[in-house]
């Protein structure tokens, strides 16, 4: 078992035990916490496969950005609802992780390719930049026209409420579902 | 020489079985982002093991546009979860009933 194996478990580890304790945490900030320590050891595992850039992307924009924004959301709810562990709904959500995982893990080792061992290679920032521009400028493109549909579809939605949308000016909406829980 | 092909899935496959546990069984849908989230990172994993298996780097592209993709729909998701609870008061999907009659 060479060095870099070992780094592998070891960040294995530490992704999955960090993701199970994010998945089953009542409090959401708890689970965001968590879930900012799997994404580092995520973005370590992309620097030991060999993409270095996107190991800082995900630093960046996973464990950075989504993750404050995630917690500046949190912030915004006056109170943290608690919920309730029931079996009722953890007993067939984990049948179905289990049945889902049993059929991945058959299929993996069913194929002979799966026990081919990888060889270390590293895509450069500067080739991988090149190679996305050369080969797949229209797909980045299209991502950024994306990104640009989310962000108006936010401030539309964001917008509605405070200037008085077409649903609240009605009284519609607000009036019943404050009616409903009285 | 690293590991073998498929302890890398069988990572990714973990994760994903994690996240869609996570999805399916909360109740609260800041929770149900985050498996979602769980869920894109495990595909990710996925991606950049096939591309140093074969030694391409179609599968590093994809990841980028897998963040790009998850950034958008987070940050949507999250308006929207927004959006719901300022109309209702609430983030448990059961109290979303003002179409029940």
């Amino acid at each position: 078992m060479t060095l870099y194996a070992v780094i592998f478990y070891v960040l294995a580890i530490v992704i999955l035990v960090s993701t199970l304790l994010a998945i089953t945490r009542r409090q959401p900030v708890h689970a965001v916490l968590y879930l900012i320590v799997a994404f580092l050891g995520t973005a370590a595992l992309f620097f030991l496969l060999g993409a270095p850039l996107l190991a800082a992307f995900v630093v960046i924009v996973y464990a950075g950005a989504i993750m404050v924004l995630f917690l500046f959301v949190i912030m915004m709810f006056q109170r943290s609802p608690r919920e309730l562990m029931l079996l009722s709904e953890w007993g067939p959500a984990t049948l179905l992780g289990v049945v889902f995982l049993a059929v991945a893990a058959a299929m993996v080792f069913k194929d002979p390719g799966s026990g081919i061992v990888l060889q270390g290679a590293v895509a450069q920032p500067h080739d991988f930049g090149r190679f996305l521009f050369d080969r797949y400028w229209l797909a980045v493109e299209i991502v950024s026209i994306l990104l640009l549909v989310a962000l108006v579809a936010i401030i539309q939605l964001s917008k509605t409420r405070g200037a008085g949308g077409a649903a609240e000016q009605r009284g519609i909406i607000s009036n019943g579902v404050k009616e409903g829980r009285q | 020489m690293i590991v073998p092909l498929g302890h890398v899935f069988l990572l990714a496959g973990i994760i994903f079985a994690m996240g869609l546990v996570c999805l399916v069984a909360h109740r609260n849908l800041i929770m149900t982002l985050i498996g979602v989230e769980v869920m894109m990172n495990a595909a990710a994993i996925a991606f950049i093991a096939a591309a140093l298996r074969w030694q391409m780097m179609e599968g590093q592209a994809f990841v980028l546009f897998i963040l790009a993709v998850s950034a958008a729909e987070i940050s949507l998701g999250l308006a929207l979860v927004v959006s719901v609870y300022r109309r209702t008061g609430s983030v448990d999907p059961d109290r979303y009933d003002i179409l029940k009659w």
